[in-house]
């Protein structure tokens, strides 16, 4: 193991990250390197922001009674809890961290197509994030991050106007983010790098990026009109003026829905990089995998509704919206089966990145299945708002996507910073993580079916022994998510060197130096082959063709 | 009702439909969920790296990719119509159901049966016998949710929603409010009490004999003026309710409770064929339980026999 | 190595390439604005069908088809100018480039100084939701006529402020835009060989004319 010293592991060779060290350098960057510094920095503030929310929450929902906080802050923490995740760390997570540094590396170009966007879209991000964060602080919002009319438009007391001032801006971010990648992908792709020599990565990219360019337009919509409604007293979703409630849901939901796709696109991405490299394979079922990210972005924009099917929607309307939700869990199906066909006849390390995939595959496939409930719709009329539908978000975004990033960190951590972090620490918390994050949601399952509806403060007594498991389970979690932050941030300084291929994968990202000079590579390489070809000696790629050997 | 316990009581003829599709989508979570559970484990360790030799691709194949698309789909498909199913018997309520009225409010339950009764934060019902629940809300959204009848339905400000169930074990249960609808959201709960019919019986007739909403809403009728038209110049009450109606623009609706909300409150927004647009609207004037009251009262008339124009 | 052009930007490999991820862009841009007036529209719309006779009321007795008929007239040629200018832009005509901006810009001007105009006879009215709604105004000449239910109708006024101010809001960006390009056009910074902000400009202006033209049937027409 190594000594705790200080490692020289960067040679002296001009990066990313050494060719100037200024605030301005950095504040007024147009390297999507470092834009997603930038965005990795700030949304792992966000993180642990929503997570003492939901410390907070756990705590309180020991007990039966309101002991810890009242009515009113517990409205607000779940709230807030909901907006800080989903928002401003859930929905940029992968894409503006990963996506920004790899994206153009995978696809061996210097930047992404608009640089200039890049960093007004980070820009956007801070300021959305600012608005929410002093719309918290002065009082806070206690709506639900769903917003629902007339209670957020007409009767709540709370901060609703600076919180959806907040998403709003927000969402212009996550609009310019998108449409970055999907011009860079269309345009800028290395010779040789055709549609079907992408890294799965990459589909997955392309694929989120379309939902965010053609959703959150119409949240976008839906807020500004609850904020029209609050500061000029509209009618527009008021019954008592003329207006119609359940309009919001329709608008709201048209968004967050494929929104949870912009969530877990990428997280399945990562996660097909991960599973070929730590098993030595090419992917089973390149072309079923790629189509399925697309099936799942189209067929997502279809299916709003079954978040309504309670609401005086149309029952008819509510067993078309059924159908295409069962139709959306086929191709994240296929998927899971090609995954796990993937490791068939492979040659499987255990790696932190690795630990973290199986994980995902797991909790992904359960979190997937408990789907099938809410889509079924005589049992969802009975789960619908309760504890079963929190234990089901939370097992596809914690359990899922949340655990995707994190191997998407350990894996993608050599190249951002030209370090190895520690693996056995790694290995150790990923286990932590996912033994927390099951005693924690699992019990949720039970509660809900119980019928303890979501978002209350106080419950029947004897909902308390499940609440109790789930708040333990939520201590080891915590305890699971510290310990990278911990070991990350001081490989920065003493961590190994990683030199350009620590892993010996695949993916042009990995033929140039750890960390990369500001300009990506020396050349721009020649694709001559499908990405995971993991049996070859040489990997199908040419530096150019002007300049022999592969600087390896 | 304050019992610890891992699964909820049936207490419903709904609960048992429900359970049977969620044991069936329980087996099925189990069985896939172990399956790639073992397989991950078997060719993690099978698969084990042991050397630094790369092993040889393997190629996709077409049936595999086919079995396990169409497999799933075909139980999805089955699930699918299960829970469609389902849900159509949870909506609709059988033509000898008791009306009962439900109004939401920030943060209780007002509840009326049809002989006048009411309670708050109550609802006793009789075993055996169909109950339909029509729910309104006098603010926000709220939500009215029976976990041990498996039904729950949201109360929207500005329209009716319905519900029924028949309840067929006796006892008391958890009544949620599952909409949040701010600060006391989860303290507008409260119990749902079965009961055999005798019981039932005695415990209407245990408090003094209430005005049924039928009977209210026969006096609003003559308060409100509504009866100077609707003797002769408007459409008659008689055999109104649950009659189709051809409206001004050619379109035939039903006159359910909606549609007789929107005649009261937005009068001139739909008229029916042959009638001019001169009813006044009495939005702001009648609360959510009068509209109720008139409601009941219009449904009292079904029978025309019991129509009266004069006292 | 890409020869070391002034306007090509170091992420691109060459000008063709540039040029595709310019257009390709503003196109992806425009189907987010799409799906933005989209999503608005659709709700007016929805209104509209719930309560038709209210809305065709509203539309009817208060909007101001000649003044939305000149405005409409006004967006049409501004958009004709701007093709034109993309025109000259392609032929590296600079002169008749900054006539054809200029006139564009003048041509929006034109349309907001109409829309302002049709805003204040809107205020003098008491035609404006959440500042002094009043129905029926209390100068008609002939309330009787106006049977539409008072709430309804400033819905209806609600969606054609929303949805005409947005409209608007995306014009004076157009101004900005245009500004900025004809004051680049003038500095020289556009050859047949590169125009591509002229281009992209054009596209985003072609929309907001392509908004209009579906907001001023559904708003002054419908009835």
């Amino acid at each position: 193991m190594s000594t705790v010293s200080y490692q020289p592991a960067l040679e002296p060779r001009e990066s990313y990250i050494n060719i100037a060290y200024t605030v301005k350098s950095w504040l007024f960057t147009l390297d999507h390197k470092r834009i997603a510094i930038l965005y990795l920095i700030a949304i792992t503030v966000f993180f642990f922001i929503g997570g003492v929310f939901a410390t907070l929450i756990r705590l309180e929902l020991m007990t039966p009674e309101g002991d810890l906080v009242s009515d009113d802050t517990y409205n607000k923490l779940f709230t807030l809890h909901g907006v800080v995740m989903i928002f401003f760390f859930l929905i940029p997570s992968i894409p503006a961290t990963m996506g920004n540094f790899v994206l153009p590396l995978m696809l061996g170009a210097r930047d992404l197509a608009f640089p200039r966007l890049n960093l007004l879209s980070w820009y956007i991000f801070m300021i959305g994030g600012t608005l929410s964060l002093t719309a918290a602080i002065t009082g806070g919002v206690d709506t639900g991050w769903t917003f629902y009319t007339p209670y957020s438009s007409v009767f709540s007391n709370s901060r609703v106007v600076l919180t959806v001032l907040g998403v709003f801006v927000t969402g212009f971010s996550s609009i310019l983010t998108g449409l970055n990648f999907v011009i860079t992908i269309h345009t800028m792709r290395a010779p040789g790098l055709t549609w079907s020599r992408l890294p799965l990565f990459v589909w997955a990219m392309y694929a989120t990026s379309v939902i965010m360019l053609l959703g959150t337009p119409v949240v976008a919509i839906a807020v500004a009109l609850v904020g029209a409604e609050r500061i000029f007293h509209l009618g527009i979703f008021n019954p008592a003026l003329g207006g119609d409630p359940v309009l919001f849901q329709h608008l709201f939901w048209f968004y967050s829905h494929p929104a949870v796709y912009i969530m877990i696109l990428p997280a399945m991405g990562v996660i097909s990089e991960v599973v070929t490299c730590f098993s030595r394979k090419n992917i089973f079922g390149y072309a079923f995998i790629a189509a399925s990210s697309l099936a799942i972005a189209f067929i997502g924009f279809l299916v709003w509704g079954h978040h309504m099917f309670v609401s005086t929607q149309s029952i008819y309307g509510g067993m078309i919206f059924s159908f295409l939700s069962y139709m959306v869990a086929i191709p994240s199906a296929i998927k899971v089966f090609n995954w796990t066909a993937t490791l068939y006849k492979g040659s499987i390390s255990f790696h932190a990145p690795m630990l973290y995939a199986g994980g995902f595959i797991g909790l992904f496939t359960m979190g997937g299945l408990t789907g099938l409930f809410l889509a079924a719709l005589g049992v969802d009329v009975h789960v619908h708002h309760t504890y079963f539908i929190v234990a089901h978000f939370h097992y596809i975004m914690v359990g899922g996507a949340v655990m995707a990033y994190m191997a998407a960190i350990h894996y993608w951590w050599p190249k951002i910073t030209g370090r190895l972090y520690t693996e056995w620490l790694a290995r150790i918390s990923a286990v932590i993580i996912f033994l927390g994050f099951n005693l924690t949601f699992f019990p949720q399952f039970l509660l809900g079916y119980l019928g303890m509806p979501r978002r209350y403060h106080v419950y029947p007594p004897e909902f308390q022994v499940l609440n109790v498991m789930s708040t333990a389970g939520a201590s080891i979690l915590a305890v699971g998510y510290v310990i990278p932050l911990i070991y990350l941030t001081w490989s920065l300084w003493h961590g190994k060197a990683a030199g350009p291929n620590p892993w010996k994968a695949t993916g042009l990202e990995w033929q140039t130096p750890s960390p990369p000079p500001t300009n990506n590579f020396e050349e721009i390489p020649v694709v001559t082959g499908p990405p995971y070809q993991y049996h070859l000696e040489e990997v199908p790629f040419a530096p150019s063709k002007s300049e022999p050997g592969a600087p390896v | 009702m304050n019992s610890f316990r891992l699964f909820p009581e049936r207490a419903s003829t709904v609960s048992h439909q429900t359970d049977a599709l969620y044991l069936f989508l329980c087996t099925v979570t189990a069985l896939f969920s172990i399956l790639i559970f073992v397989l991950i484990v078997y060719f993690a360790v099978k698969y084990r790296r042991r050397s630094a030799v790369p092993p040889p691709p393997v190629h996709t194949d077409l049936r595999l990719e086919l079995a396990w698309t169409i497999i799933p789909l075909l139980i999805v498909l089955f699930i699918f119509f299960w829970g469609a199913r389902v849900f159509f018997y949870i909506y609709r309520p059988p033509r000898d159901s008791l009306d009962v009225h439900v109004i939401g409010k920030q943060w209780m339950w007002k509840i009326q049966h049809p002989s006048g009764r009411r309670e708050i934060n109550e609802l006793h019902v009789p075993i055996g016998q169909p109950v339909r629940l029509l729910i309104a809300s006098q603010d926000a959204i709220h939500g009215f949710y029976i976990p041990a009848f498996r039904i729950k339905q949201d109360a929207i400000p500005g329209r009716f929603a319905t519900i029924w169930f028949q309840a067929d074990k006796v006892g008391e249960y958890h009544l949620f409010c599952h909409e949040y609808c701010g600060t006391q959201h989860s303290k507008m709960i409260g119990r749902v009490v079965v009961m055999d019919q005798q019981k039932y019986q005695d415990w209407l007739a245990g408090t003094p004999a209430e005005e049924s909403p039928a009977e209210s809403g026969a006096k609003l009728f003559r308060s409100l003026k509504c009866i100077e038209c609707h003797a002769e110049k408007a459409p008659s009450m008689a055999a109104l309710y649950g009659s189709k109606q051809r409206m001004a623009d050619g379109a035939i609706m039903e006159a359910d409770e909606n549609y007789l909300r929107e005649s009261i409150l937005d009068s001139t927004t739909r008229v029916v064929a042959g009638y001019a647009p001169i009813m006044p609207s009495f939005r702001g004037q009648i609360s959510e339980e009068q509209l109720m009251e008139l409601i009941a009262y219009i449904k009292s008339l079904r029978d025309p026999a019991s129509l009266k124009k004069t006292d | 190595m890409h020869q070391a052009s002034p306007s090509l930007a170091h992420q691109f490999e060459d000008a063709a390439q540039q040029k595709e991820a310019s257009i390709l862009g503003m196109w992806a841009f425009l189907a987010t604005e799409l799906m933005f007036f989209g999503g608005a529209l659709t709700a007016f719309v929805i209104y509209r069908s719930f309560y038709s006779v209210d809305f065709a009321e509203a539309s009817r007795e208060h909007m101001n088809i000649p003044l939305g008929t000149a405005n409409t007239a006004i967006l049409l040629c501004s958009s004709l100018t701007v093709a034109m200018g993309v025109h000259f832009a392609k032929h590296g005509e600079r002169r008749k480039l900054i006539l054809m901006l200029l006139a564009t810009i003048g041509l929006a001007i034109a349309f907001l100084c109409v829309k302002a105009t049709e805003y204040y006879l809107e205020y003098r009215h008491e035609l404006v939701p959440g500042v002094n709604f009043r129905y029926p105004p209390p100068h008609d000449a002939q309330p009787e006529r106006l049977t539409a239910s008072p709430p309804h109708v400033e819905l209806f006024f609600s969606f054609y402020f929303f949805l005409t101010g947005l409209h608007a809001l995306h014009m004076i960006i157009g101004v900005g835009i245009f500004a900025f390009i004809t004051f680049r056009a003038w500095r020289g910074r556009f050859t047949a060989e590169y125009y591509n902000p002229v281009e992209v400009s054009g596209l985003y202006w072609h929309f907001v004319d392509l908004v209009w033209i579906f907001l001023f049937p559904l708003l002054y027409l419908l009835h």
